[in-house]
């Protein structure tokens, strides 16, 4: 019996890393998920026969977990169903809380077991149930935090005097009850008791000062702990099972975390730090608001690839570049998918009235999907992505905005209604008329840099990658 | 057993894999990946059962109890999660509502 058990755990650790592995493509993802929720159920129901438990039919705790499953699963199932889309993050939060606690409490039974007496399985396996408890438990009510300010339950940063020297000494507090008890021969139970508490409150105090908007950045921090916790714990409950998915999530969950705040354009550092020595420097920037953020081709590709309708803005740097052969072969691939595909001419495109239209026309573009500015302006805000490549003064929505802008008052093309706007350029520099555009600051403009004609045919190679 | 070098072994592959299996996701991902991984960390219900059967007393119990419905928890709602973000992914049918205009 305890082979074939073994024989499942090894299983559900390796369908897990394949469905991570497919959960990274949206082609496959929805297969990896359903596979990974297989493995899932058949480990659990295989751990009800494991030989370290010995259930009778009759007893208490046989009852007891059923019950908790049911209940435990009944909550979250209902929850998951029915809360909106919009409010997913907090609910991940809330389920990867879950999690860490849920690591925590097999590091508390373990340490109380031993201080009630049991026999020791050595001082590594204290340490690591010591470790596991405190990164679950921080993980655990630090979730609990971040769920509360992304469902507006607490909607202020709170921030202590002193908050930093404060957490400072809960860590050293944190590792002196955790020194006492994972040395301790036996463990005591006050002391337990009191190492608990204080990585509850130390969670809690590392994500009161975070803002909402980072909040994705830390959850998804939360969940590589919790990961993590759960290796430590799989450790002391020598299963297999647990060492690897754990494992394989904390160092997927940190990498993604890194990606995340880079795709944000924050380093994690600043997310957890950042209620240190900011503001100022705001006003600095001559009202520029944002930053301009880096998109790599495949991500464009692929938030092209699964829109509705893409509007393609293209400008002089296109006409330079020579791209529009690739334009049009990428605006076929988009429409083979049922993608929406419209080409969007300001007048003075290229300098020269009319030059985009025969550019266009002569790479094979259907003359009807070219529009001019009064025919397209109004179908941008129900484009999810408008494309400029080459185009700059454009598309700079001071034009409207700034009477102070040289460019005031010309006719613009609206990228910038666009739900989602991709800048292709070939460096940070400004337009034609040397001004700053202020589109490529927005919040929902990322940039892709690099030569017009290569960043399309990346493009294309990121659609086709999608079939 | 697993214990010692083998599992310092275990733990650094699996970590190398995991950062392997990520590297190339791109960013419309990131928030399904993130409650994906988040689900498979649910395996610590297999944990919190055996830590169950194995408690003695009311404290143990209690304990392991809140230990196994919270696992449940991360796990059912990490799969419900994943798979309802994933869905919005499905390839949409052919949208040629070109009458407009």
């Amino acid at each position: 019996m305890g082979y074939i058990i073994d024989a499942v755990y090894f299983l559900t650790a390796a369908i897990f890393i394949i469905g991570l592995k497919q959960m990274s493509s949206p082609v496959t993802a929805h297969r990896g998920i359903v596979w990974a929720g297989i493995a899932m159920v058949v480990a659990s129901l295989a751990t009800f026969g494991a030989p370290d438990i010995s259930l009778d039919v009759g007893s208490i705790n046989l009852q007891l977990m059923i019950v908790a499953i049911v209940a435990g699963s009944t909550v979250a199932y209902i929850s998951a169903k029915r809360v909106a889309m919009t409010d997913m993050p907090q609910m991940i939060a809330m389920y990867n809380g879950m999690g860490g606690g849920a690591a925590a409490a097999i590091a508390a039974v373990e340490l109380v077991r031993l201080s009630a007496g049991a026999e020791s399985h050595g001082l590594t396996i204290q340490v690591l149930a010591v470790l596991g408890a405190v990164i679950g438990a921080v993980s655990f009510s630090g979730s609990a935090i971040a769920f509360a300010k992304l469902q507006g339950i607490m909607k202020k940063t709170m921030r202590l005097p002193l908050h930093q020297i404060i957490n400072i000494g809960l860590l050293i507090a944190v590792i002196i009850f955790g020194y006492l008890v994972a040395t301790g021969a036996p463990v005591r139970f006050e002391h337990v008791a009191i190492f608990f508490a204080l990585a509850l409150v130390l969670g809690v105090m590392v994500t009161l000062p975070i803002g909402g908007a980072d909040m994705p950045v830390v959850i998804s921090l939360f969940n590589a702990l919790t990961g993590l916790a759960v290796a430590f714990e799989g450790f002391v409950l020598n299963n297999a099972a647990m060492i690897i998915a754990g494992t394989v999530v904390g160092s997927s969950g940190t990498l993604l975390t890194q990606l995340m705040a880079k795709a944000m354009n924050r380093p994690i550092s600043n997310v957890l730090f950042s209620s240190f020595g900011s503001d100022g420097g705001a006003a600095a920037e001559e009202e520029i608001e944002g930053s301009m953020k880096e998109i790599q081709a495949n991500d464009a590709a692929i938030m092209m690839a699964y829109g509705q309708k893409v509007i393609i803005v293209p400008g002089y740097g296109m006409a330079v570049a020579q791209a529009q052969h690739k334009l049009k072969e990428l605006g076929d691939l988009l429409e083979a998918r049922g993608v929406d595909v419209k080409y969007a001419i300001h007048p003075v495109a290229g300098r020269m009235p009319g030059h985009m239209n025969v550019l266009l026309a002569e790479a094979g573009v259907d003359y009807d999907n070219i529009l001019d500015l009064e025919e397209i302006n109004p179908e941008f805000p129900t484009a999810d992505v408008a494309l400029v490549i080459g185009a700059n003064d454009v598309v700079n929505p001071v034009a409207r905005s700034n009477p102070d802008s040289p460019i005031y008052g010309m006719p613009i093309l609206d990228a910038d209604r666009a739900q989602n706007v991709i800048v292709i350029k070939r460096g940070k520099g400004a337009g034609f008329s040397g001004i700053e555009n202020h589109l490529f600051y927005a919040d929902n403009t990322q940039m892709l840099y690099g030569d017009g004609q290569k960043a399309v045919s990346e493009l294309i190679a990121g659609v086709k990658a999608l079939q | 057993m697993i214990e010692g070098l083998p599992a310092l072994y275990i733990f650094m592959l699996s970590a190398f894999t995991g950062y392997e299996v990520i590297s190339r996701v791109p960013v419309i991902l990131h928030t399904p990946l993130m409650s994906g991984s988040n689900f498979v960390h649910g395996i610590v219900l297999v944990g919190a059962m055996i830590v169950m059967g194995q408690a003695e007393g009311v404290l143990q119990l209690t304990i392991g109890f809140i230990a196994v419905a919270m696992a449940a928890g991360n796990a059912v709602g990490g799969y419900v999660a994943t798979v309802r973000m994933l869905e919005m992914f499905q390839h949409k049918p052919k949208a040629n509502a070109e009458g407009a205009k």
